[in-house]
């Protein structure tokens, strides 16, 4: 019951000029100004492209789709509007999981088409129908894992074990062992053991990363999933395939690299890394912390030092969004200024838990946008300042990354809290940060903890500071 | 090696290039929102979901191609609604932008 079938050359015009459209949507959201409509550019050009699908003359029954794309479409919108701005990376972990598992599915599916009659995988296309299967699978799993890291399903520290990189070098050898039987024997139980091993793969591959890590995964995963939905395009010969998942592709595993920069790590350096893992000198330095002191402030004597200051700098971090403070925090700042003291915002570009992470989180509270400095900005800024108020920021402000080679954090860019001359952080309890490495910047002589919930200290320091 | 091939081929290495090219000078701040946005766009493997899903002929090749579907579409759908929520907040700004 084909309603109208369009020619495969018309089909190929309309998928032109989705491509167009996906590349003008992409360039756009790499601005400020008019990212989010190049986002809905981008969302046109893929409709365009579903759309005239549905009238390729190869597509003969409707109902299979419709229904799956209801389901979809529902599950997708719904988490998409409920999901919390903190819980934003996991989501996307998420999202680009089931694309790398539709592209490793259609190559399944393909495979099994195409198998039964030995001989007639052509050539061309089996190389792409692996390697879609394979590389969406990897995505796939290691997508839920990051997921599950974020969530704090799993645990966010690194799993390692002794031999861990052996056993995955076997696994991606025996991977490639598979491919070929599966290309050369067209034995579906091949393609089955391919798809396994790779979702295994996945899993471990990402159990080995650190929480803190977590975005530059995505990122690659992100990557990953474009050029296995590029390949699945080799195989269907679908330009629009092979244009959409390529752009993704390269432009993921630049910005992989450009978020890698932003930490400072090498993207063999987050994968093979284990960081945050720490067994040696690390650990030996977070047992010695018991015998170092540190200095606990009220939210009076803060809310004293804040009123007084001439220059106060917020250092907000995850904490500060996970305690829901932003709009506290934007309340208290309006507060201080009224009295005439100069408040900057800084971020480091991995605060929170992905670049640009807290960004939107600040931005949601409508925190004025010239107030946000980037750390290159701030830095020279924190020698001048009387008080830095670090908010559930932890891993960012650590000195160590600065001073102590023999720290796992070293070499990372920070920002140089330590150097205000008075800083109080607040946070709830001693415990390390994300990346699971002890503060030194808690015991320097001029830093004080205020212990609590980042939102109700927050609220102290509003009431006290309108006392002051 | 085909024309077919071939073609897809240069389709490939010429958005390879454009992928690059066009995301080579983006500030920080968008990092998580263009990985979000470039996120939605893989979801093209939505088409290919749809032209197997509508050609299968086995209940096997059938069930595949009906969890692709589903997956593709949380992917697309998903993907461009949770871009736009975190872009909406950008747009807030007291007067004009900064320059970036």
């Amino acid at each position: 019951m084909t309603v109208l079938a369009l020619s495969q050359t018309a089909i190929n015009f309309t998928y032109l000029v989705a491509a167009v459209l996906l590349i003008v949507g992409i360039r756009r959201l790499s601005s400020p100004p008019t990212a989010r409509s190049g986002n809905w550019i981008a969302a046109v050009g893929m409709g365009i492209a579903i759309f005239f699908t549905f009238l390729d003359e190869d597509i003969t029954s409707y109902w299979l789709i419709l229904v799956g794309m209801a389901i979809g479409t529902v599950i997708g919108a719904i988490s998409a509007r409920l999901v919390k701005m903190t819980a934003m990376p996991q989501m996307v972990a998420l999202f680009n999981g089931v694309g790398g598992g539709a592209a490793a599915l259609i190559a399944a599916a393909e495979f099994h088409r195409i198998a039964p009659a030995a001989g007639h995988l052509s050539g061309d296309s089996v190389g792409a129908m692996l390697f879609s299967a394979l590389i969406g699978s990897i995505s796939f799993s290691g997508s839920l894992v990051a997921f599950g890291k974020l969530q704090e399903v799993l645990p966010g520290r690194p799993i390692t074990y002794t031999g861990q990189q052996i056993v995955n070098a076997l696994l991606f050898v025996a991977l490639l062992g598979l491919g070929v039987l599966a290309g050369s024997t067209e034995q579906g139980i091949w393609m089955v053991l391919l798809l396994l091993g790779a979702l295994l793969f996945g899993v471990l591959l990402v159990l080995p990363i650190g929480g803190a890590d977590m975005p530059v995964v995505i990122s690659l995963l992100n990557a990953f999933t474009g050029l296995a939905a590029a390949s699945a395009g080799f195989v269907l010969e679908n330009t629009a395939l092979i244009i959409g998942g390529t752009l993704v592709g390269a432009s993921g595993t630049l910005l992989t690299v450009l978020m890698g920069r932003a930490m400072n790590r090498s993207i063999a350096n987050v994968l093979f890394g284990a960081f945050g893992a720490a067994p040696a000198g690390g650990a030996a330095a977070a047992a010695s912390t018991d015998g170092k002191s540190y200095r606990e402030v009220t939210a009076d004597d803060t809310a004293v030092m804040l009123a007084y200051a001439q220059r106060v700098v917020v250092v907000p971090g995850y904490g500060l969004a996970v305690a829901q403070a932003q709009h506290a925090v934007r309340e208290l700042a309006d507060l201080l200024e009224a009295r005439g003291v100069d408040v900057k915002y800084a971020i480091h570009p991995v605060a929170g838990r992905m670049p640009g992470h807290m960004n939107v989180l600040l931005a949601e509270a409508q925190v004025p946008y010239p107030q946000l400095y980037d750390m290159d900005d701030i830095n020279p800024e924190f020698p001048r300042t009387d008080v830095a108020l670090v908010i559930g920021a932890n891993d960012v402000t650590n000195p160590a990354a600065r001073d102590n080679p023999e720290s796992p954090l070293y070499g990372m860019p920070i920002l140089n809290v330590d150097q205000a001359a008075n800083v109080v952080i607040l946070k709830r309890s001693m415990s390390p940060g994300f990346a699971g490495i002890d503060n030194d910047l808690f015991y320097e002589g001029n830093s004080a903890m205020l212990f609590g919930d980042a939102k109700s200290s927050v609220e102290k320091l509003v009431a006290a500071v309108k006392a002051a | 090696m085909s024309m077919t091939l071939l073609n897809s081929i240069t389709v490939f290495v010429l958005a390879v290039f454009i992928g690059i090219e066009i995301i080579s000078k983006v500030p920080t701040m968008l990092h998580t929102p263009l990985m979000s946005g470039t996120n939605a766009i893989h979801g093209i493997v939505l088409v290919g979901a749809m032209l197997i899903a509508g050609s299968a002929d086995s209940d096997l090749e059938k069930a595949l191609a009906f969890v692709a579907v589903v997956f593709a579409t949380i992917n697309v759908v998903g993907g461009f609604l949770v871009t736009d929520r975190m872009l909406e907040m950008f747009k807030r700004k007291p007067s004009k932008p900064e320059s970036e």
